[in-house]
């Protein structure tokens, strides 16, 4: 008989167990997508996720946006896919960049993000935690025109408002302007201007050494590929006789999902089929735990002014700390110093 | 002649006279024709659009050439203008070429103040030429005219409506220079988007009132092509200098994965329509607009700011050169008096600061005297020490000079004198040197008393002693 069978345990089963309870649970997901009007985000967020969440939406006109100011909608749709339930939230930020004096348009949107992060802090550190809703924006869709040489000083300082604060994604949008060789130079070119200032975008983790040689393959072409150059489409067209998302040109029928056409196949994957998950750990990891860090240490400095040395984290945030019990403790406190000398 | 005198010939009957032969005036268009194909002709055109929206290469793919052209950086700090000449020939005609570029507009994050250079250069421009026109030696006919004739205005092909720039923008312009709009890089927006943005933005510009170029329709030879192009507004256009084969030819256009865009294909995009309108029928329209409409509305609105009217209060025609004169005297009036008063408060500042340095001239002298007076009452002073020490130095010589004397005179008592005196000292603690000295003294005087205490004690001998008497002790 085989040994193995005898030392069988089970817990190997523990993936599926897994598996079995989060299909039960279910899914979350808050996507943001920001970017100038007219640069195809609504069309790009139906493509993904074949609905039509912008029904009845009204645009602005001209005139109206020449001191409009940035407002934050959110929309939220339940979708299901093999028994998989996701509850997806996108949060538009419309008026974004067009006004004619943009100054700190992105302060309503860094602003919308930290409130998410401060209720998530106060649920996780109150008393009942048993129906947490997690609103933290798990990932942030910027969409780069396609019609300059490269970032422009709006899209620059967005980007260094928000990248410690939210995983960014940024796209290179309405791709069917460029040529593949414009493609290919306007990407190099925002990549390099993305390190020269410093910008800290999503980063798509290491493949383990252990994985197939196929799926390492695909990671490196994902990782050279960014910033995704993307086309949209809100219709069906007849292409190579099948139906398909598409634009119907006089010269050609440009395909979103044709790999060759855009990388939107590849947003696509990397966004829902592979990295949902990625990304939300590192927002939960990285991005709130550095907003939890950074209040509690206000917090701390400011009771650290009552000279208390290794003063205890305080489990409740409190916003004014309780005058007569830190004369108590501080007092307390001495005594067993004095006793301890 | 005024323009009121013209009237007075309208009233008189025109009449037809019908001609028995040919004359031959009928060549003067032509004899016009060769002497503006000798002078040459000149047209300048401003671009106004996002940086990278494709200006350049649309100016290359009109004039099918490649204007040198470096790629404009989105950091600038604000907007400028950038001209540049070219000299162009077709078959025998000279064209003289400025293409205007605005660097840096839609960069920055405010963009207030965007319109503002813009605004500058074109009245700039309006400005040489009324200085031109108003010289008194003037040379029109040799003149580089640098009034922009075209302003072609680049839209971003959202596919939603104008942007709030492009609004403010227009609507500065409208009123100064011929303004075309235009979709750039149309060949990311499908047919049925198109059409809809276009409806958007005409409607979006007639609600705001900015009044764009209107292709004229009065010249019976081309109303019917202006009137059908009048309603293609905003033009979209594609624009490259890359060449495709397409079929057997090969034809400027862009190659993509999924088809070829076509420029001069007229289903493809609006290039033709643009190219036929700005540069085949309607160039010299928009020049005569441009002088006829643009710049006088500039001209006249910069003279009424000058003072200038065209009637007195009495209904009487003024002519621009007594105005002039009226204006250049009253002008140089103002200089002098300006002068004048320049000159007086120069001259009051002068004596004032005259006042002020000769009481600071006073202040010093005085303390000059104070400190001369202090100078010597401390000389005095020092001087006056000198003198008692000069005489205290006298005094004690003289002692020494008395001490030695009395010491070398008698010698041979000394040791005695010694002996008494150690004991004396012991005796009484009597200082050693007085009793020498008065013993000295003793010795130089017979005295009554027979030993040396006795002749201290007694003061008769005491007073018989010189050396007492000079009060050397």
């Amino acid at each position: 008989c085989n040994r193995n069978d005898k030392q069988y345990v089970g817990f190997a089963t523990l993936p599926n167990q897994v598996h079995r309870k989060s299909v039960k649970k279910g899914f979350d997901f808050t996507l943001m997508v920001a970017g100038e009007s007219g640069l195809g985000k609504s069309t790009l967020v139906n493509s993904l996720f074949l609905t039509d969440l912008y029904k009845d939406r009204k645009l602005l006109n001209a005139e109206e946006r020449i001191n409009q100011t940035v407002e934050i909608t959110k929309h939220t749709v339940d979708i299901e896919e093999k028994g998989v339930k996701l509850k997806l939230t996108i949060v538009d930020t419309p008026g974004f960049g067009d006004a004619v004096n943009n100054n700190e348009c992105w302060k309503p949107i860094t602003d919308y993000i930290d409130q998410q992060f401060e209720q998530y802090f106060r649920d996780e550190s109150g008393l009942n935690r048993k129906n947490i809703l997690d609103n933290r924006v798990h990932c942030c869709l910027y969409f780069i025109p396609p019609f300059g040489h490269g970032l422009r000083p709006v899209d620059v300082e967005f980007m260094k408002a928000l990248h410690e604060k939210v995983n960014i994604v940024p796209l290179i949008s309405k791709a069917d302007c460029l040529t593949p060789n414009e493609v290919k130079k306007l990407k190099d070119r925002v990549r390099d201007e993305i390190e020269h200032f410093g910008i800290k975008v999503y980063q798509f983790p290491e493949c383990d050494s252990d994985e197939e040689e196929e799926f390492k393959q695909m990671d490196k072409e994902l990782k050279e590929c960014t910033p995704f150059a993307v086309i949209g489409s809100n219709t069906v067209v007849e292409a190579r006789g099948q139906r398909v998302r598409g634009r119907l040109y006089p010269w050609g029928i440009v395909e979103v999902e044709n790999q060759s056409h855009c990388d939107f196949v590849k947003l696509r994957n990397m966004l829902i089929r592979s990295h949902m998950h990625d990304l939300k750990d590192v927002t939960c990891d990285v991005h709130y735990e550095n907003y939890r860090a950074h209040c509690i240490q206000e917090m701390t400095s400011k009771l650290a002014q009552d000279n208390r040395t290794d003063s205890p984290l305080p489990i409740l945030p409190l916003p004014t700390p309780d005058v007569e019990t830190e004369r108590l403790i501080k007092m307390k406190d001495e005594e067993v110093q004095n006793n301890h000398h | 002649m005024a323009a009121t005198d013209v009237d007075i010939f309208s009233n008189e009957e025109k009449r037809n006279l019908s001609l028995g032969g040919h004359v031959g005036f009928d060549s003067l268009p032509d004899q016009l024709v060769s002497k503006s194909v000798t002078q040459g002709f000149c047209f300048n055109i401003l671009c106004v659009g996002e940086t990278g929206i494709g200006k350049s290469t649309l100016m290359n793919t009109l004039f099918n050439t490649m204007f040198e052209n470096e790629e404009a950086s989105h950091y600038q700090n604000g907007v400028y203008l950038r001209p540049r000449t070219y000299d162009l020939q077709e078959s025998n005609v000279h064209l003289k070429l400025t293409i205007v570029d605005t660097v840096g507009f839609g960069d920055q994050i405010n963009k207030e103040e965007s319109y503002k250079p813009i605004v500058d250069y074109i009245d700039t421009q309006f400005e040489n030429y009324l200085q031109e026109e108003l010289k008194i030696k003037r040379s029109l006919f040799n003149y580089h005219d640098t009034r922009i004739h075209i302003c072609l205005y680049f839209i971003a092909p959202t596919g939603h409506s104008l942007k709030s720039l492009d609004l403010v923008t227009m609507k500065k312009l409208d009123s100064k220079v011929n303004i075309i709009p235009i979709i750039a890089k149309a060949d990311t927006i499908s047919k049925s988007e198109l059409h809809k943005f276009k409806i958007k933005i005409m409607s979006e510009l007639v609600s705001n009132g900015v009044q764009i170029y209107q292709f004229p329709t009065d010249d019976e030879a081309v109303t019917e092509i202006n009137s059908s192009m009048n309603a293609h507004l905003p033009f979209a256009v594609v624009g490259s200098v890359e060449e495709v084969k397409v079929g057997n030819k090969t034809v400027r256009a862009r190659q993509y994965p999924w088809g070829v865009v076509q420029v001069e294909n007229e289903s493809h995009c609006d290039f033709v329509k643009l190219r036929e309108m700005l540069i085949r029928v309607n160039m010299e329209d928009l020049r005569e607009q441009t002088h006829a409409r643009h710049y006088e509305l500039y001209r006249r609105c910069k003279l009424e700011e000058m003072g200038f009217k065209d009637t007195d209060p009495d209904s009487q025609p003024f002519s621009l050169q007594e105005t002039y004169e009226a204006k250049r005297k009253e002008f140089l009036g103002d200089l002098q008096r300006k002068e004048e008063e320049m000159r007086q408060m120069f001259v009051n500042k002068v004596k004032e600061t005259e006042g002020e340095l000769k009481e600071k001239e006073r202040e010093l002298h005085e303390k000059f005297e104070q400190l001369k007076r202090m100078h010597q009452e401390e000389k005095r002073k020092v001087e006056e020490k000198r003198r008692e020490l000069e005489e205290e130095m006298n005094a004690f010589n003289r002692r020494k000079v008395a001490a030695e004397t009395l010491s070398l005179s008698q010698p041979l008592k000394k040791d005695k004198d010694k002996k008494k005196s150690v004991k004396t000292e012991n005796q009484s603690g009597v200082n050693l040197s007085n009793s020498k000295v008065m013993m000295a003294k003793a010795n130089m005087e017979p005295l009554n008393c027979q030993s040396w205490w006795q002749a201290i004690q007694c003061c008769t001998c005491l007073v018989h002693s010189d050396a007492w008497r000079q009060g050397l002790f």
